[in-house]
């Protein structure tokens, strides 16, 4: 450990309370992956790391360089904004492969295509 | 004014990215920020992506907050719902018309609804203005419909006109 | 007592993050379609560069940072790109 020898107390308590929901929140997420029972269901499992999971271990890291450095630290929010902006774009791409997957095999899971 | 930057907030958020990647507002840091900024507004600018208007900033402003506040509830709701046991939920696909047609307005509401957990846009149809929405907990189909149309759509019909 | 604190929770989120990622890998491996690994390797990604943040923290140095920075943007575009080579009926056409 280098560097948390002198971080207050007062800092050392937010950080460690995001960091531990945020990788709680993420592991929820994973255990998800495995639990839930159909693709479509599955597609909801990531989205609990890629939102909240993501934001409170970023929050916490800012929180501790920024007191570990004495100044303000905020290029972790250019990640944050990242994985905001591309999350919904990967699972929406996905989501949408997978029907057409289904609706090639005619799967009668998933709804059929509007006749228009 | 117009040819030199093309689409000035893309050029905006190019300098801030170029300055909070490198962490300084070095003189140096600045300068190859603006090229890098006046270059990413003029390639932007060749790909036409025409251009969209916002308005209405507090409304935008209090969606965020309102989003940001259902991030948190969803997320809740569907851990339960993962460490919860098997088979007390029903989750399925939902219809829902929409009255948006603003492109820009149309993928602001399908990241809302993808970012919040336990719920993934799946398919829309342009034609017809149909969206197909995946639900991991579809106990209150109505509800969800209403969730849809009045609290993320009509705001976003008033900000993308 | 800061140290302890920080020690503790730090070994705590790594494993729980490790787990994470154990869960992804197993969808991966699973599958049972090829949409299902897609899913799981997006998973893992995210959980791989949540791992590194607190690597970065646990070590005090902004290296792992940008190693993260990297991970989120190549993830997203193996992602983008596998998402699109499922749909390969339409890429065709």
């Amino acid at each position: 450990m280098t560097g948390a020898v002198d971080l207050p107390i007062w800092a050392a308590v937010p950080v460690a309370l995001l960091l531990l929901v945020g990788a709680a929140l993420t592991l929820i997420g994973s255990i998800g992956l495995l639990r839930l029972r159909s693709f479509y269901e599955r597609v909801h499992a990531p989205t609990l790391g890629s939102s909240l999971g993501v934001g409170c271990v970023l929050l916490a890291s800012m929180l501790f360089f920024s007191v570990l450095q004495t100044r303000l630290v905020v290029h972790e929010v250019l990640i944050g904004l990242f994985v905001v902006a591309t999350t919904p774009v990967t699972l929406m791409l996905l989501a949408r492969a997978a029907l057409y997957r289904d609706r090639q095999e005619g799967s009668d899971q998933v709804p059929r295509r509007q006749e228009r | 004014m117009r040819r030199l930057l093309p689409y000035p907030f893309v050029s905006a958020a190019l300098f801030l990215l170029w300055l909070l990647l490198n962490e300084s507002v070095a003189p140096g840091t600045a300068l190859v920020g603006a090229v890098l900024a006046l270059l990413g507004g003029w390639s932007f600018a060749l790909l036409e992506p025409g251009t969209a208007r916002v308005r209405r900033l507090g409304t935008a402003l209090r969606l965020l907050g309102l989003v940001l506040a259902d991030v948190v509830r969803s997320n809740i709701d569907v851990a339960r719902i993962i460490l919860g046991p098997h088979r007390v939920h029903r989750s399925g696909f939902i219809e829902i018309p929409l009255t948006l047609r603003n492109p820009q307005g149309l993928a602001a509401l399908a990241c809302i609804l993808t970012a919040t957990p336990g719920s993934a846009w799946v398919e829309y149809d342009s034609g017809e203005g149909m969206l197909l929405l995946h639900v991991l907990d579809l106990a209150d189909e109505a509800a969800w419909v209403r969730t849809v149309k009045d609290r993320y759509e009509a705001p976003l019909m008033e900000i993308f006109p | 007592m800061s140290e302890a604190l920080l020690t503790w929770s730090l070994l705590i989120a790594q494993v729980m993050l490790g787990l994470a990622m154990a869960c992804a890998t197993w969808r991966v491996l699973r599958g049972p379609r090829a949409q299902d690994r897609v899913v799981g390797l997006d998973a893992l990604y995210l959980n791989g560069m949540l791992l590194l943040l607190a690597f970065g923290i646990q070590s005090g140095t902004v290296i792992y940072f940008e190693a993260a920075l990297v991970i989120a943007i190549l993830g997203f575009v193996g992602t983008a790109a596998l998402a699109k080579f499922l749909m390969r009926g339409e890429v065709i056409e």
